[in-house]
């Protein structure tokens, strides 16, 4: 295992092929999570310790799963940790894992985990395949966290729950924009993020 | 009555699993290049959706629910286990998407055996659909809401319709953005995801609506 191919594959997804503004994968529970620091770090921590195992689980087993019923492996591999990490969050992290709501469990489908036990996993062995995860799932959670400050910042004026911007309500001088807690804000912001990214790196422009 | 017809309508418009909790949003941006196959990719999530949701209902209210097993203390004596303090909700989320992945799988071979043409319009997109957190997304909050079987039927149907709205209008608007003029990073994927946050601000004008 060359250190250059670990560079490669740890810090490619977060900027070059990142799996959210690239790859168009993992959206869908992305954005729900969003209107607050907090809760987005430890998604983006669910989601990376989710890709990193079961890409590592799927690679250790990839010799002695099925073509035909592979999906079906993968899932239940992906299903069981998910499972797992909701029931430590539920422990340990009574609060945000009501805050997280059906959000965690929507992890299984989330498409980067499957995408890369499939499109990774299934081929290379099982400590690059761990590094791959952790790679993929930074990628996910630095979009999530790009996204969070922002929506928190304006939204409430405030990052991890610390008031950056007095809000006019306590006696400051923000008047927080409720727009950014709402849905659509994180639909533009990430329409913005992948703006810039195209704009810094041309070769990623699709054409239309 | 009015309460199912109230929760029908509130998942079409005002809880918009789309638009509003931004889920299957993979496939939401992926296929909505033309109306006809987002047309067809919203039928076929309306049928799964339909009996998913209704039946996770099922299997979380005899299975596995806090005290849902107490009917089997009826075949084995009580004296050994008692069925009425297991609670099994933890095993919520392996059951559903195995639930999911199996009504996919027998919706696939029942169309390709009496209904070849439907299955050919929609062929390619149900195995997607496994993977669509729309339909995992229904049965959660299906379990998180406590609805009853009668109620889950209604959610489901709305949750699959209120889907297929937005995907087909997203495809109509995208189908007619060919002819615009959009800088070159944004186009694609950038300039939907700003059209699909101005279709989710359109549809919060329904908030509010009460029944």
């Amino acid at each position: 295992m060359a250190a250059g191919r670990v560079n490669k594959v740890l810090f490619g997804p977060v900027l070059d092929n990142n799996p959210i503004a690239l790859q168009i994968l993992g959206i869908c529970s992305a954005l729900a999570v969003t209107t607050k620091m907090e809760t987005s770090v430890v998604m983006a921590i669910a989601v990376i310790a989710v890709t990193a195992f079961s890409n590592t689980a799927v690679s250790a087993i990839r010799h002695y799963i099925p073509g035909s019923i592979r999906i079906i492996v993968q899932m239940t591999v992906i299903a069981s940790l998910v499972i797992v990490v909701d029931q430590l969050l539920k422990a340990y992290m009574f609060d945000i894992s009501k805050q997280l709501s059906v959000f965690v469990g929507l992890i299984i489908t989330n498409c980067i985990v499957m995408g890369r036990a499939e499109g990774f996993a299934m081929k290379n062995s099982p400590g690059i395949s761990f590094i791959d995860g952790v790679g993929n799932g930074l990628g996910y959670g630095l979009v999530l966290l790009f996204v969070a400050f922002f929506r928190e910042l304006f939204g409430s004026g405030s990052i991890f729950g610390y008031e950056i911007m007095q809000l006019t309500r306590n006696g400051g001088w923000y008047n927080p924009n409720n727009l950014m807690l709402l849905p659509p804000s994180a639909f533009f912001l990430i329409g913005f993020l992948i703006w810039i990214i195209r704009a810094w790196k041309p070769e990623q422009i699709e054409e239309a | 009555m009015e309460h199912y017809l109230s929760i029908l309508l509130k998942s079409i418009f005002v809880e918009n699993l789309a638009l509003a909790f931004f889920l299957g949003m993979c496939t939401f941006l992926a296929i909505s290049k033309n109306v006809k196959t987002a047309l067809g990719l919203g039928v076929a999530v309306i049928v799964i959706q339909a009996i998913t949701v209704p039946a996770n209902q099922l299997i979380y209210s005899w299975f596995l629910k806090k005290g849902a097993l107490v009917w089997a203390n009826g075949f084995i004596s009580t004296s050994t286990v008692d069925f009425s303090t297991v609670d099994l909700s933890f095993l919520g989320f392996i059951s559903y998407i195995g639930v999911i992945a199996a009504m996919v799988q027998i919706l696939e071979m029942t169309l390709d055996k009496f209904f070849p043409p439907l299955y050919n319009a929609l062929g390619i997109f149900l195995p997607l659909i496994t993977v669509n957190c729309a339909i995992l997304g229904a049965s959660l909050f299906m379990e998180q809401r406590k609805y009853d079987f009668v109620e889950s039927c209604f959610f489901g149907v709305g949750c699959g319709v209120g889907w297929a709205l937005a995907i087909a209008a997203l495809a109509g608007i995208r189908e007619k953005m060919k002819y615009s003029d959009v800088p070159p990073p944004l186009r694609g994927l950038g300039i939907t995801f700003i059209t699909v946050g101005l279709m989710a601000l359109a549809f919060m004008s329904f908030s509010g609506i009460q029944l």
